[in-house]
């Protein structure tokens, strides 16, 4: 191996720099699931019968399936027996405002630099921040609440708006959608609930962060997003975790429901912890995501950035039902040492005259494998539809796999769908031009998959769009090979 | 006082098992532009390769001194820092990164190796403009993506443009002239001649006297079998010209 490699390897090899533990005072309840912990959890929630009986109906539902083994992973088997459904930072009788939130808390998302205060203060981001599934903190509730925008944990939701949440529960991702899903649906503790009312813009990104702290617990968090007609919203998800040599569980569900005209956007920078260099530990990502264009000319766009996890299994998919609506999907993922991902989307067409567009980048690096997984569906009724696939993959070593698996199906023959594919190394070439220019190599390869993952991060918030390229620069610190 | 820029003592060096240089000799002093000739395999693009510290060859013997300094022990981008620039004979193209954001880091690793702040967005963008104009290089170039879909001449302008930016000690020019129609060359040509001072150095390699045409060499060295058989003034560029290499060929094989 080259002088070269070896600075790859030990940049995509690099440390986690959100590993810290917080110190909080957490009420776990015992591992392990039955019909009985699901009350519990309603319970402890104070939730209203009608959100009970969809948990139970969830729950026999998810006893009556297996695991999915479709996708290209290697998931060692899960005792679902050994997870604690609830962990909650134990409140000192409900925070009203920052200064009673638990130092230590505020302290932990300080660190992941996130300060509530700043959030809030300063930067006209409505930050929602969920510590092990439960919502700790909306910022900025009261300016959004001016304008009718209605965005609080979920817990909150459905104490205040019972009917809109009751309305739209389940309505894109059914509790019989799939296993996770039925599972999320059983045992979700938390999450964020947004609403914006005809015809208002969002004047500010809003933003949840997600964290998962306690130990030997999984994460279930929901998010729910409805953007009534001609509204518009950005939506930030960003997630970390502590560093733990056993294996963490997050199967979330977001659903979004997209009116007539409206416009939502959807941006992450997922960053779970991803497991040692080793392949211990690391965080399971199995969530569902799933919008629902509903209305005429709506608009959904998913933006993903990838890093984190030892396993994501996951496909931001949206359902084009209105005339003329919109979805986009663009992707970076990346794996490095014993990772493994696959993602991807599905784009269902079934109204008239609706258009996609899938850009997938996807790097892998060490002994990771990286698969894209697509489903391009049009179906009888749907006239006019098109599709634009592309679909590329970027090799940082010789151990590490890419894989595509685009499924496309069209049952109507004025559908014009295109998938293009491609598969390059990086290239010593490249590298040494940027060294012998006076860019070291850590800093040429950050260059040089900034620059190939340009068009998604283009896509990003501004807000985001910094923090991602430094998150994709660290995390390859190390990586060709 | 004898002021040396780079020496090179019996430099070997070869690529996985197989030796290719056998033994370079070469003093170049500030001022000076030497061309390197040679007929093809005959090892120039690996001197300017091992120079410019490219990890595929190994150096086996041998030593090179530049303006003080070991350089086969500093790394490629230090050799950069320390004024070393190598114009491709293909420059590579990085997708997706402008030149604007590759010259500016660039620009920046150098700055910070002496310890200096980075630039500001405005100076930056003002040198830019002025280096730009000593290759006439279109603004629309420069935000385009590094050498993606340059056409040859213009990549070659690209690379001259990058010299006058980062302003090298020393600046090898490995066959700049190849693929490029005469107007191109010039241009390119000519940005070489205004960068030319009395304290900096040019490497020239290539195959044809063409080149020479408008870079006036000082010195003439053929390059055969890993070994500079011969050295001369630009008149043993001519004498190439006319007879070609077959007559050196001729002599060092028998």
């Amino acid at each position: 191996m080259t002088e070269n490699s070896n600075i790859i390897n030990d940049v995509t090899s690099s440390e986690y720099k959100y590993g810290f533990v917080t110190d909080i005072d957490t009420e776990i309840i015992p591992n392990g699931i039955n019909e009985d912990v699901v009350r519990l959890i309603s319970q402890k929630k104070g939730e209203p019968e009608w959100l009970l009986e969809f948990r139970l109906k969830a729950y026999r539902y998810w006893t009556t399936l297996e695991m999915p083994t479709w996708a290209h992973l290697d998931i060692p088997p899960i005792d679902y027996q050994a997870i604690s459904y609830y962990a909650a930072p134990r409140k000192k009788e409900g925070p009203k405002s920052l200064d009673e939130v638990d130092p230590e808390l505020l302290d932990a998302f300080n660190k992941l630099g996130i300060s509530l205060e700043e959030q809030k203060l300063l930067s006209g981001m409505a930050v929602d921040a969920v510590m092990d599934s439960v919502s700790v903190k909306t910022t900025h509730k009261e300016k959004l609440a001016e304008l009718g925008i209605i965005f609080c944990s979920f817990s909150e939701a459905v104490k205040d708006y019972p009917d809109l949440v009751k309305r739209y529960l389940g309505s894109v991702v059914s509790y019989r959608d799939n296993f996770f899903a039925a599972l999320n649906s059983a045992v979700f503790s938390d999450g964020s609930f947004v609403y914006i009312p005809k015809g208002v813009r969002c004047p500010m990104e809003l933003s949840t962060y997600f964290r998962i702290n306690a130990s030997g617990t999984g994460q279930f968090e929901r998010t729910l997003i409805v953007a009534d007609d001609d509204a518009y919203v950005s939506y930030l998800e960003g997630c970390t975790a502590p560093m733990r040599d056993e294996n963490q569980l997050h199967a979330a569900i977001v659903e979004i429901v997209v009116e007539d005209r409206a416009e939502v956007k959807y941006s992450t920078v997922q960053n779970w912890y991803s497991g040692d260099k080793d392949g211990n530990g690391g965080v399971y990502n199995f969530v569902t995501k799933r919008g629902l264009c509903r209305g005429d000319y709506s608009k959904l766009s998913w933006t993903q950035v990838e890093t984190g996890s030892a396993i994501t299994w996951k496909y931001p998919s949206c359902i084009l039902a209105g005339e003329g609506a919109v979805g986009e999907f663009y992707s970076v993922a990346v794996t490095k040492n014993h990772q493994q991902a696959d993602t991807g989307t599905k784009m269902i067409h079934t109204g008239r005259n609706t258009r996609s567009t899938i850009v997938s980048k996807g790097i892998s690096a060490g002994y990771s494998q990286n698969s894209y997984r697509g489903l391009v569906k049009v179906a009888p009724n749907a006239d006019g539809c098109r599709n634009y696939t592309q679909c590329d993959s970027l090799l940082l070593s010789s151990h590490c796999g890419a894989h595509t698996f685009p499924y496309i199906d069209v049952l109507n023959d004025t559908a014009v769908v295109e998938h293009e594919a491609t598969t390059s190394k990086i290239n010593e070439d490249q590298i040494f031009y940027c060294n012998q220019r006076g860019i070291p190599t850590e800093e040429a390869i950050g260059l040089i998959v900034n620059g190939y993952a340009k068009e998604v991060m283009n896509k990003l918030p501004m807000e985001f769009a910094v923090e991602a390229q430094k998150l994709l620069q660290i995390t390859l610190e190390g990586s060709v090979g | 006082m004898d002021n040396i820029l780079l020496e090179v003592k019996n430099l070997h060096a070869g690529i996985e098992g197989k030796e290719i240089l056998k033994g370079i000799n070469l003093t170049i002093r500030p001022g000076e532009v030497h061309a390197i000739m040679g007929p093809n395999g005959s090892g120039k693009s690996t001197l300017s390769s091992v120079l410019a510290g490219h990890p595929s060859f190994t150096v086996t013997e041998g030593e090179v001194v530049f303006h003080g300094k070991n350089l086969l022990e500093l790394s490629p981008e230090d050799r950069s820092h320390e004024g070393l620039f190598l114009s491709f004979q293909y420059p590579v193209e990085i997708p997706g990164v402008s030149m604007v954001n590759f010259m500016r880091a660039a620009i920046n690793e150098k700055r910070k190796y002496f310890n200096e702040p980075a630039l500001s967005a405005s100076d930056f963008l003002k040198l830019m403009r002025q280096k730009r104009a000593i290759v006439e290089l279109d603004n629309k170039l420069a935000s385009r993506s590094v050498n993606e879909g340059f056409s040859g001449g213009e990549k070659k302008r690209n690379e001259i443009f990058q010299m006058a930016v980062l302003e090298p000690r020393l600046s090898i020019l490995d066959e700049t002239d190849s693929g490029l129609d005469i107007d191109a060359l010039r241009i390119v040509a000519g940005g070489v001649n205004k960068l030319k001072t009395e304290d900096n150095a040019t490497i020239v390699i290539t195959h044809y006297q063409r080149l020479l045409d408008y870079i006036k060499p000082d010195f003439v060295h053929v390059l055969y079998k890993g070994r500079i058989v011969r050295t001369g003034g630009p008149e043993l560029a001519l004498e190439l010209e006319e007879k070609g290499y077959d007559w050196i060929k001729q002599e060092i094989d028998n």
